[in-house]
């Protein structure tokens, strides 16, 4: 009889130990690999990386070129995908609701939510650079585009839900059209969701690495033209980092720092000050 | 907008007709706009695989079916097969399950029934930042640092362990170099716990907590009131939450391509390098200049694409029946 308590209470014991153990578990992988990265990073890290442009192997050089080709690839899907991505999620929200049409792009847009980023990169590259015969940042931030347009699209749809009918009617009975409806009162209602959204999707895709090796490739020199192979960051840690030559993973350890960044300090953003501007 | 109405305005009956109507045909064009963007998406999935299709065809037109299960991979002779590729994929994916789904329940068990209130934000966000690192920077993690600390440390342990046990010891012989199957897989877990992890707590949350209550009430404890109460009721949605940690793992391509080798090889110990589709991908793709080789790597693309898109249907659908369960029972 006690022998039985004993064991039901050491099992339980047993389990939950078990259950902070995973939790240590998950938090070690966390610190190590940060750890590792702001160790070899910040010894990385000088003026010169935002000064100069990549360096052939065995000579000093910056990133100036890679940053600014992922600036302006990410900003430019950013572009792409915000409106597509919104008014995809309004019509879900808004008009589709429980239609078939609307239950079949929620299934699909889930799905592209997960989906490899390899292949998104490998899609773009059959339907456009296989086409126009030639790498660039536009193929780049198409693919981009892609992956980020699910993000934004699942995000408006949720917040969308949060409005309360009686807003809507309220527009409505002003006589207000549908679009001015949907646009100036719902949409400004959980305008901080939605801006939410779009953050964590920009956060997504400036680490993506595997589409962009397709599609924008690298480019060692300055380059500002969008029609041309460009430098971006992700593509050269990735070579840098695979190469044999120290100074060029110094480099590569530095950018992926830079990434990482500003990863974690978009997410953070978008779950601390956006989050309490959008749930009242 | 700001005209003041005037006495005239006033005394007209008749409403501002050409108002109305023009918000009508812009709620028409509004409503389109937004349907063409949501058909988009919808299309998008189709596109893709109608593309890859295409693009794979001259592959597919040399090897046929044999493509699939051949394990040959020359550039050279222009000969193609896709089964070291798979096979890499699918052993990579399963190491990281069976490691990744244990750790990922304690890690939900831990955020909904043990964890004090004040932790859970934070911690909850921890877990969630794992999957906001670039794949990138656990690649370079992986290569520089995880992979001699495995080789040092733990394949040897393993080997100690496991190498002589009937079956299970071919797996873990052979050179502990750190780079290989067994590396990928283990660093894959780390990246698909935050994903599985998360659909677990959502699924353990939406159990009534009457339920839970009347358990503990005839005095079961926390861990029978998961195995008889939480697990029964959330089964459905734990397996989607499984299925879209596999989703993940199939398609994870830097963090893969950096430590398994890139060897096109199908060999019995796990410590052996060898490659995944992603990593295949990653890898050649743009060294790939024979038409072939290029419609070959395209067919892997479009093999994994078809894999990951099933895998993913059957989550959302096993998430989404739960989620409808929930609601007809309260």
């Amino acid at each position: 009889m006690d022998n039985r308590y004993r064991k039901r209470l050491f099992v339980n014991r047993f389990n939950l130990v078990m259950s902070l153990g995973t939790m240590a578990f998950g938090m070690v992988f966390l610190f190590w690999i940060l750890f590792v990265l702001f160790e070899n990073g910040f010894a990385a890290l000088s003026p010169v990386l935002f000064t100069q442009d990549t360096p052939p192997p065995g000579s000093a050089g910056g990133l100036k070129n890679a940053i600014f080709g992922s600036l302006v690839i990410v900003a430019t899907a950013t572009f792409i995908s915000t409106p597509i991505g919104i008014l995809a999620g309004i019509y879900l929200a808004e008009f589709g609701k429980a239609g078939l049409l609307a239950k079949a792009t929620r299934f699909i847009n889930d799905i592209l939510l997960s989906a490899p980023s390899i292949v998104i990169g490998l899609f773009v590259y059959t339907v456009y650079v296989m086409q126009v015969q030639h790498f660039s940042g536009w193929a780049g931030s198409m693919a981009l585009a892609l992956i980020a347009i699910p993000v934004v699209v699942r995000t408006t749809e949720n917040m969308l839900y949060l409005v309360p009918n009686s807003l809507r009617e309220a527009a409505i009975a002003l006589g207000a059209p549908m679009w001015k409806v949907i646009l100036m009162v719902t949409l400004k209602a959980v305008r901080g969701g939605v801006i939410t959204g779009v953050l964590l999707a920009v956060a997504r895709i400036s680490g993506e690495t595997a589409p962009l090796l397709f599609t924008a490739l690298n480019n060692q020199f300055w380059n500002s033209d969008m029609n041309t192979p460009m430098a971006n960051l992700p593509v050269v840690i990735f070579q840098f980092a695979m190469s044999p030559f120290e100074d060029w993973k110094t480099l590569a350890w530095a950018g992926a720092l830079l990434i990482t960044l500003t990863v974690l300090v978009l997410n953070i953003l978008a779950r601390t000050v956006f989050r309490q501007a959008s749930v009242r | 907008m700001t005209e003041r109405a005037t006495r005239e305005d006033r005394r007209d009956p008749t409403p501002p007709v050409s108002h109305a109507a023009a918000g009508r045909w812009q709620d028409v064009l509004f409503e389109s706009a937004t349907r063409l963007f949501a058909v988009f998406v919808l299309v998008l999935l189709l596109g893709i695989l109608v593309a890859l299709a295409f693009a794979a065809l001259p592959a597919m037109e040399k090897f046929g079916f044999a493509f699939f299960y051949t394990n040959v991979w020359n550039p050279v002779t222009s000969q193609f097969g896709a089964l070291a590729p798979i096979y890499g994929t699918l052993v990579t994916s399963a190491i990281a399950l069976l490691i990744g789904v244990p750790v990922s329940f304690g890690i939900a068990l831990f955020l909904t029934e043990m964890c004090p209130a004040v932790l859970k934000r934070p911690l909850g966000t921890a877990v969630e930042l794992l999957a906001a690192v670039p794949s990138i920077i656990y690649g370079m993690w992986g290569l520089f640092v995880f992979a001699p600390f495995f080789a040092d440390y733990i394949q040897p342990a393993l080997t100690k362990v496991f190498g002589n046990i009937w079956l299970l010891g071919p797996l873990f012989q052979g050179a502990p170099n750190g780079i290989g199957i067994l590396s990928a897989g283990v660093i894959l877990s780390v990246m698909v716990i935050p994903f599985i992890s998360s659909v677990m707590r959502d699924v353990f949350e939406i159990v009534p907590p009457v339920l839970k209550e009347s358990a503990y009430g005839i005095g079961c404890t926390t861990w029978e009131v998961v195995r008889n109460i939480v697990l029964p009721y959330t089964k459905v949605g734990v397996v989607g939450g499984i299925m879209l940690g596999l989703g993940r793992a199939l398609g994870e391509t830097m963090a893969v391509t950096f430590v398994i080798g890139n060897a096109y090889r199908i060999s019995s110990s796990l410590y052996e390098p060898g490659n995944s589709i992603a990593s295949a991908l990653a890898n050649e793709f743009n060294e790939a200049s024979d038409p072939v080789h290029r419609a070959s790597l395209i067919a892997l693309g479009l093999v994994l694409f078809v894999l990951t898109v099933i895998v993913l249907a059957a989550s959302r659908f096993l998430i989404a029946s739960l989620a409808r369960g929930e609601g007809r029972k309260t």
